[in-house]
């Protein structure tokens, strides 16, 4: 095969003819992400859509595309990283993507895709979609709201006797990717493994096979697949001088787990309670504000009427607002309820429960009680967030960084092991 | 169900995976709904996992999981429909059959569903019952029709005959379509011209193709034909999903032979044997029609071995009936449902020209491309050429609906300005007019002195129009149309791909957020932005235009939002529906 000159990026690289994008970008050591993308299979899939790029103007995915001479590509313009980014966030806001709740996380093709470029929030609103998870095949159980659809398992999982095992069904948004529970009773146990495996999310689960391990570094944890992986935050306000600052915290509709992350830190909470104070705060237990505040912290969404009084108080009270945990940014374990109607979620709790004996309970209403609302808001529904901390919890240094970054100006840096979900 | 005549045979050489389709829908036809046990059968048949049948199966809105009712109705959802009293049709089917909307009723007798687009634009509200058409209706009338049904009698006698409604042909009889027609008058040409002749005839008409993309037909015709692979096939795209578009109706009722003879033409041309009509399934009452008009083209010979008397040319033609699938109009998209499989797009690898139908050469064009091509041999080049304008010459049907007094086809020649369509239609108050449907472009009424023509490829001074002229006046609410729009294509999206699928799923709820009075300037900003992805990333023309409408109408109707919308971009806080998010809980207040 012929060599060709492509452009990446204004920049000349060399690759066989007719190699595929993707790959060709990849042995040159320029990172195209990808979701559905395998090598193996031809024609390419092109359902992700993630590896989008201006191909010789026009916008293409890089995966259906194969190298020609002269060819002219654009990856890492601001334009199609930000359309690329939105891609993936469409992902997460489509499914339930419960990272710490997730078998799959640190191995976790999504996931990663998330750290490698940075998504700390999506810009879309969460869908919330009621899909329902099928225990139905004997080996399998299928998590439909982590499926993002990329055909691998349709178009690789066969049966000895070559019959497909997964296939799309339905159309529309309520695509999804259905099992055949005969053919999947056929599988081997290391062909089901595989098809575990294969599924670039949590959406395919072995019973028993998919936590048989005890994990400790997962896949996706410590390196990037870039080579200059930096995450950082931009618009940093220009706040000079090294005055003594103050900040409040706050946790709505958490678990105080981003607050404990805080205190994580070791002695270096010493420094810092040098160079901070803390006003209201769960900290200091000081239970309204007597200031304003440089700085807000906001760990958890809103599930009631009196998390969006104190969130909005912030919201006045505080210069910057930052929201951190998964929680806080889009609702969190607390939206698992989302995709059930309130009444349910309540009379499941206080009357129908095992516990409940008919006839004896209500659902609680006082005027004093907080009012529960029909499903979990993240704070940036409620209020304009500027900045905001992924994670359950976020690394103690993560939140520190930031919280450095935006009130002395500091250069911030993230290590790709510091931006997690989970 | 109503009687039928069966579909004809399908070809010997084609495979028995692609009798999927129309096996599936006689299980639908015969029991009411594709069951489990029809699924199994189907699978054994077919040597397929149970799941993957069911995964063409549920593709399709037409094929039920569960028993749709001994009739089934669908009444029309589309926008114009919806200006035109959807919601009391509704109201009256659902009081009158006891059915609740996508639901079948207790007896079993009646099932309720709403499909998009039936192409009756022209005379809505509209609603199919067993796949018969009944047209202008009201609430007396949906009493009367059920009350039939009631005692007994059968869809297909009381149905209507929908009307042609010809509103406008050009003047001085310079009309391409509607001239009076003789079978065969093309077909008699072909021996003269030859292929090469057909083809150049066709490039100097600079016929292009009608569905709306405009690709040169003569080049289509001619890249097919220089393939070696055989067999090779001609399919006619009759897949006339863009909601407000009926003018492949109008075609395939008033002259079914001109695409026929269209398509036997094409056939002659690119060296093919093999014709397939692919029908919407919403067209199914002109299958009839249409399987008489083949019988009657076999009894002229115009069709079968030495077609048309031209030695060695064996062409067939036969009709496949689609399921409800909107994306099956993308060519691609139709080509995987003839194999009998899912109606995914396939991504742009190869064109159909090379590797189509069966990956064999395949050419795909409109219903009004055949008939156009008929009809220009019919007429001669020279005679075509004299109507329209130079550089885009000929005529074009167009489907104008909505808001005017005169909804119906209209011929017109390339040229004509928006306003004097407007005016021959008698359009009122005309405001907001969505071209080429909803995944066209849409223009203010302060265009209206553009011209219709197929000369400009970017639309920027002349519009391009597919086929469709919706028409709004202003006391029309606009986002309630774009919300229209983007229901539909949640709907309608093959779910392949991610923009499209999600993208237009996110959209739906930001549009709820402007309809419920809760978007400011930030927002539609976004929308604007997210459309432009959706529009850049998408897998097919379906994601690529889903968002046209939006992004263009917030250009173009600045004011109308700016009006509605409040200019908050930096607010702190974000509008939030305090009562409605509470509202559920009050529920439980003692």
């Amino acid at each position: 095969m012929a060599l060709c000159t492509f452009w990446i990026d204004g920049k000349k690289y060399e690759a066989e003819e007719g190699s595929n994008l993707v790959d060709a970008a990849k042995e040159n050591g320029v990172f195209i992400p990808s979701l559905c993308y395998f090598k193996h299979i031809d024609p390419p899939l092109g359902t992700c859509r993630t590896c989008t790029c201006k191909i010789n103007g026009r916008y293409n995915p890089a995966c259906t595309e194969s190298i020609k001479e002269g060819l002219k590509v654009e990856v890492n313009t601001p334009e199609m990283i930000d359309m690329r980014k939105a891609l993936v966030e469409m992902m997460f806001a489509e499914g339930n993507h419960f990272c710490p709740a997730c078998e799959k996380s640190g191995n976790c093709d999504l996931q990663h895709m998330g750290y490698e470029l940075g998504i700390s929030t999506t810009r879309f609103p969460h869908l919330f979609k009621d899909r329902l998870i099928d225990y139905q095949p004997k080996r399998m159980v299928m998590e439909h709201n982590r499926c993002i659809k990329c055909r691998r398992c349709v178009e690789e999982v066969f049966t000895s006797d070559g019959k497909r095992v997964f296939m799309y069904i339905n159309r529309g948004n309520e695509t999804q990717v259905g099992i055949d529970y005969e053919q999947e009773a056929k599988l081997s146990e290391s062909e089901a493994e595989k098809a575990m495996k294969m599924c670039p999310t949590g959406a395919i689960i072995v019973r028993g096979k998919s936590l048989s391990k005890p994990f400790g570094d997962r896949a996706f944890d410590m390196e990037s697949s870039q080579t200059h992986y930096r995450h950082t935050i931009t618009d940093k306000p220009k706040v000079a001088n090294f005055e003594k600052k103050t900040i409040a915290t706050v946790s709505l509709a958490g678990c105080f787990g981003c607050h404990m992350s805080m205190l994580d830190i070791d002695t270096d909470i010493l420094d810092i309670a040098e160079l901070v104070s803390f006003n209201k705060s769960p900290l200091t237990d000081i239970k309204t504000f007597t200031q304003r505040c440089h700085l807000g912290i906001v760990e958890g969404g809103c599930c009631n009427t009196e998390n969006i009084e104190t969130l909005k108080k912030f919201r006045e009270m505080c210069d910057i607002l930052v929201v951190m945990g998964e929680c806080a940014i889009w609702g969190g374990l607390p939206a698992m309820r989302n995709t059930i109607p309130l009444g349910e979620c309540l009379e499941e709790a206080y009357l129908n429960s095992v516990t409940s004996e008919k006839g004896e309970n209500t659902v609680p209403y006082h005027e004093d009680l907080p009012k529960i609302l029909d499903r979990v808001y993240g704070c940036n529904e409620i209020v304009k967030v500027d900045y905001t901390i992924p994670g359950c919890p976020p690394s103690p240094n993560h939140i520190w960084k930031v919280v450095k970054s935006l009130l002395w100006g500091e250069d911030y840096s993230l290590l790709y092991s510091e931006f997690k979900y989970d | 169900m109503g009687t039928y005549s069966s579909q004809k045979k399908h070809f010997s050489v084609e495979p028995v995976r692609s009798h999927l389709l129309s096996e599936l829908w006689q299980h639908q036809l015969q029991e009411g709904f594709v069951s489990e046990e029809s699924i199994k059968k189907l699978s054994e048949l077919h040597q397929l996992s149970e799941i993957e049948v069911e995964g063409v199966a549920s593709f399709y809105h037409f094929f039920h999981k569960q028993p749709a009712g001994k009739h089934t109705i669908y009444i029309n959802n589309s926008i114009i429909s919806e200006l035109k009293g959807y919601e009391r049709i509704k109201e009256t089917f659902e009081r009158e059959t006891g059915a609740h909307l996508n639901s079948v009723d207790a007896s079993g007798t009646f099932g309720l569903y709403e499909t998009p687009c039936i192409g009756l634009s022209d005379q809505e509200p509209a609603a199919l019952i067993d796949f018969y058409p009944f047209t202008n209706l009201n609430a007396l009338k949906v009493k009367e029709i059920i009350q039939k049904l009631k005692q007994g009698k059968s869809p297909e006698d009381i149905c209507d005959q929908p009307q042609d409604n010809i509103r406008y042909t050009p003047v001085n009889n310079r009309t391409v379509f509607f001239a009076p027609y003789t079978r065969g008058e093309a077909i008699k040409k072909l021996a003269g011209l030859g292929p090469d002749g057909v083809i150049e005839q066709l490039r100097i008409s600079e016929l292009a193709g009608r569905g709306g993309a405009f690709f040169p037909t003569g080049k289509k015709w001619d890249t097919c034909r220089s393939y070696k692979d055989t067999p090779k096939f001609i399919v006619c795209n009759a897949d006339e999903g863009e909601p407000g578009t009926f003018k492949d109706r109008v075609l395939l009722n008033n002259q079914p032979g001109s695409v026929l003879e269209g398509m036997i033409v094409a056939g002659y041309t690119v060296g093919a044997q093999y014709g397939i009509i692919y029908l919407r399934g919403e067209y199914r009452w002109l299958v009839n029609k249409l399987e008489t008009e083949i019988q009657a083209f076999h009894d002229t010979g115009l069709l079968g071995a030495d077609a048309g008397g031209i030695k060695d040319f064996n062409f067939d033609i036969r009709v496949e009936v689609g399921a409800g699938a909107y994306v099956c109009g993308e060519e691609t998209a139709l080509l995987e449902s003839l194999e009998g499989k899912r109606g995914e797009p396939r991504t742009k690898w190869f064109y159909p020209v090379e590797k189509g139908y069966l990956q064999l050469p395949t050419v795909v064009n409109n219903v009004e491309t055949f008939a156009a091509v008929a009809r220009l041999l019919q007429v001669g080049t020279f005679e075509y050429l004299k109507r329209g304008m130079p550089g885009s010459p000929g005529t074009k049907l167009i489907s104008l609906s909505g808001d005017c007094k005169l909804p119906g086809i209209y011929e017109i020649e390339w040229g004509m300005t928006v306003a004097e369509l407007l005016d021959q239609c008698g359009a009122e108050d005309p405001f907001f007019i969505q071209v080429s449907g909803p995944s066209g472009e849409c223009i203010s009424v302060k265009e209206k002195y553009r011209r219709i023509s197929m000369l400009d490829l970017m639309a920027q001074k002349d519009i391009r129009c597919g086929g469709s002229f919706m028409i709004f006046n202003s006391h029309r609410d606009l986002v309630h149309i774009l919300m229209n729009f983007s229901e539909f294509f949640k709907h309608e999206s093959c779910g392949v791909c991610t923009p499209c699928r999600a993208g237009n799923f996110i959209i739906e709820r930001k549009l709820e957020r402007l309809n419920n009075g809760l978007a400011d300037m930030n927002d539609l900003k976004e929308l604007k932005s997210w459309g432009t992805i959706m529009k850049a990333t998408s897998r097919c023309g379906l994601g690529k235009t889903a968002s046209n409408a939006i992004i263009q109408s917030l250009e173009k109707f600045d004011d109308y939002f700016k009006a509605r919308f409040s200019a908050t971009d930096n607010s702190t806080y974000r509008k939030f529906d305090h009562s409605t998010a509470v509202e559920e809980y009050e529920h439980y207040k003692p």
